[in-house]
């Protein structure tokens, strides 16, 4: 391990003035990875990814989600849906953490969690009505107890701490799943949470997603850290980095961490690297601040393309197979938006419905203002 | 049936909601073995144990967030601020967060929380430790503001904050903790929320509260009854919602409006109250408005803060004025 910039000054003082100095703590962040960019196995990889049917699971998953986000961007460019934030490149970290965890898990996410969420079982639909102004959106038939995203970035992370709270008080082996960005990990909020997670040891996993772009900040310019997964090592718990576009490496990292949580081990944090490849949002211009050769640079890494070569060398995908997946998620996501497209708004009305569990008799006249004349 | 403090009946609601209902829980800084700075919290850990009051690291933002978490699963936190002055990092846990996490997702996720806070000036604390800013909570949807100001009120109030499944600030005014003692039944009852209280009914001008300078403005009643004047003294306590009905009713007997509180004048709360008797009570007014406030300055230390908060004759002075106006 090199020393850091700390280190080096203070050992230099040291060793000018006399002063006798020890080491009283020392730390390491490792990386994991079993696939590299080509698709080649670095090493002995996790059980699960010996078995077809998981791993053909997990690509299937990740195709459609990159569908659906190319259909939701379509759809916005056509004034048929609101800013959306595009997943295309992290599809191998949402899978990956989803797919880790179990149904009575809770997530916490910000937004740009669309993979996640669909593994989750969030419908299509809803996300589409979300992203189309609609609360009805975040009503999700499926995952009840997962947060709807957190938009203000990093104010969901005391959430997942309070959830995990709630678990471990309960005697509930059960955990939170938090996930933010690279830019979040430079917030209080962040901090405050990591450092209660470690403290009480608490059932939570921080996933930090650094995509490299915060809006226009590049991650060189957001922290000096060499690494985010460092920042856990302050709240006294474990930090590990792993490849984000290796799905097999970002799930079994999880699974470790989640296993953790549950047994009452405590916290983990865990840095995914992975890249942003399209624009902050819609309403987002990317070649304002970056440079197009480090996206096509990025494509090189493609999570979705290094699977599918790994599926590929176990024979296990063929050409077929990936065209009957692509029309089949085309299909879907096209009758998702056909029933997106069907939904009358809200009433006016519902502004008021949700407000408090019964509307104080005092707001009733406004209210009554927004009935449909 | 024994005499209590304000503070010592808030002990007393939170150790009844403690072992009523098992999904309260206490937290905060220095909650647990200290009782909290005002002593509001004293006794609960060693009687209900470490997973029921729990003391949280020095951390606002996360104690406000971790709430809102553990609301979402059903749990019923309260937690304490240490001072309203310190609650502001949590400004946006309550805002972004608390007051629409049951908006956002259609009902699906609620939040049934506490958050307590001490507030306003008078007991000669440091900077920071004497702010009367409930209208900033006040002016967010979603979320429910309510100001105690006597031991029973503060018992029955924060019981039935508890009990709600929405959001609840509820500023404690430090000024009242150990001013005066009355008798309150330890029996469970809450009182209602949204509505305000009439503590003393009055025919020739109407006197609109809330919190610490409720005991000044029932002084100011008395001593105006011993000249003639017969003053109503409304203790509004739900600051948001604001149960203005009964303002208006009470400004349409007696034609004469005084409203006293202790925040500043400058979009203060009593611009709200006086803006919608011009829009619904105009005119039943026989006299102007008047408005008894702090000055719009920053609330100063101790040597001051007596000038600074409004008094008992500054209310009676206005009401003479309304009750005498040409």
């Amino acid at each position: 391990m090199t020393a850091t910039p700390s280190e080096k000054s203070f050992r230099a003082n040291a060793s000018t003035s006399g002063v006798v100095e020890r080491i009283v703590a020392e730390f390491a962040i490792p990386h994991r990875q079993y696939l590299d960019g080509t698709g080649a196995l670095t090493g002995e990889p996790p059980a699960f990814a010996r078995d077809q049917a998981t791993m053909v699971a997990l690509y299937r998953a990740m195709t459609l989600t990159r569908i659906f986000d190319a259909k939701a961007i379509a759809l916005q460019r056509t004034g048929q849906l609101g800013t959306y934030p595009s997943c295309a490149g992290q599809e191998a970290v949402g899978i990956g953490y989803a797919s880790a965890m179990r149904p009575e898990d809770v997530m916490f996410i910000t937004y740009r969690e669309q993979p996640a969420q669909i593994w989750r079982g969030v419908t299509l639909t809803e996300l589409l009505q979300f992203w189309g102004g609609d609360e009805r959106g975040c009503n999700y038939a499926g995952p009840r107890e997962d947060f709807p995203p957190a938009v203000p970035i990093a104010s969901q992370a005391p959430h997942a701490v309070g959830a995990a709270t709630a678990f471990k008080l309960r005697n509930q082996p059960r955990a939170a799943v938090c996930a933010l960005g690279d830019g979040a990990t430079s917030k209080g909020d962040f901090y405050e949470s990591v450092n209660l997670a470690g403290v009480w040891k608490l059932p939570v996993v921080f996933l930090v997603i650094d995509n490299f772009w915060a809006i226009s900040l590049p991650r060189e310019k957001q922290t000096a850290c060499e690494t985010l997964a460092q920042k856990a090592i302050a709240g006294g718990i474990p930090g590990i980095q792993v490849d984000g576009n290796d799905i097999t490496a970002v799930r079994e990292v999880m699974d470790e961490a989640l296993a953790r949580a549950r047994s009452g081990e405590g916290a983990t944090v865990v840095e995914a690297i992975t890249y942003r490849m399209g624009d902050h949002t819609t309403a987002d211009d990317a070649s304002r601040y970056r440079r197009e050769e480090l996206v096509s640079a990025a494509w090189k890494l493609d999570p979705l393309a290094r699977l599918r070569t790994y599926l590929a060398g176990q024979n296990w995908w063929n050409k077929g197979d990936e065209e009957q997946l692509i029309a089949e998620a085309r299909e879907k996501v096209d009758a998702a938006v056909a029933e997106y497209l069907a939904i009358p708004p809200p009433e006016p009305t519902s502004m008021f419905d949700h407000l408090f569990e019964t509307l104080p008799p005092s707001l009733r006249w406004q209210r009554a203002r927004y009935t449909r004349r | 049936m024994a005499e209590t403090t304000m503070v010592g009946a808030i002990q007393m609601a939170l150790a009844r909601a403690l072992e009523e209902d098992p999904r309260v829980v206490v937290i905060g800084e220095d909650v647990g073995v200290n009782g909290g700075v005002f002593r509001a919290t004293d006794g609960l850990q060693q009687r209900f144990g470490e997973s029921r009051v729990l003391d949280t690291p020095l951390a606002e933002t996360v104690l406000a967030g971790m709430s809102i978490g553990m609301a979402a699963q059903g749990m019923r936190p309260v937690a304490e601020f240490q001072f309203m002055g310190f609650i502001y990092p949590a400004l946006d846990q309550v805002i972004n967060h608390a007051g629409r996490l049951r908006n956002r997702t259609r009902g699906r996720l609620t939040c049934p929380l506490v958050f307590r806070a001490p507030m306003g000036a008078g007991i000669h604390a440091p900077e920071h430790h004497s702010e009367s800013t409930e209208v900033l909570f006040a002016h967010i949807p979603g979320i429910r503001v309510v100001i105690p100001s006597s031991p029973a009120r503060a018992y029955g109030l924060l019981l039935s904050a508890i009990a709600d499944p929405d959001p609840v600030m509820f500023f404690e005014p430090t000024r009242l903790y150990r001013a005066t003692k009355e008798e309150v039944e330890d029996n469970g009852h809450g009182l209602p929320l949204d509505v305000c209280f009439t503590l003393r009914e009055g025919t020739d001008v109407t006197l609109v509260c809330w919190g610490a300078v409720v005991k000044e403005t029932l002084a100011a009643a008395a001593l105006l009854g011993g000249e003639g004047i017969s003053a109503e003294v409304i203790d509004v306590a739900t600051v948001s919602p604001l149960d203005f009905d009964t303002i208006l009713a009470s400004v349409e007997k007696t034609g004469r409006l005084v409203i006293v509180h202790e925040a500043p004048y400058n979009f203060g709360p009593g611009a709200e109250i006086g803006a919608r008797i011009a829009e619904r009570g105009l005119l039943s007014l026989q006299a102007p408005i008047e408005r008894v406030t702090a000055p719009d300055v920053v609330v100063p230390l101790l040597r001051l803060e007596k000038a600074y908060m409004p008094s008992e004759k500054d209310i009676v002075e206005a009401a003479r004025r309304a009750v005498h106006f040409q």
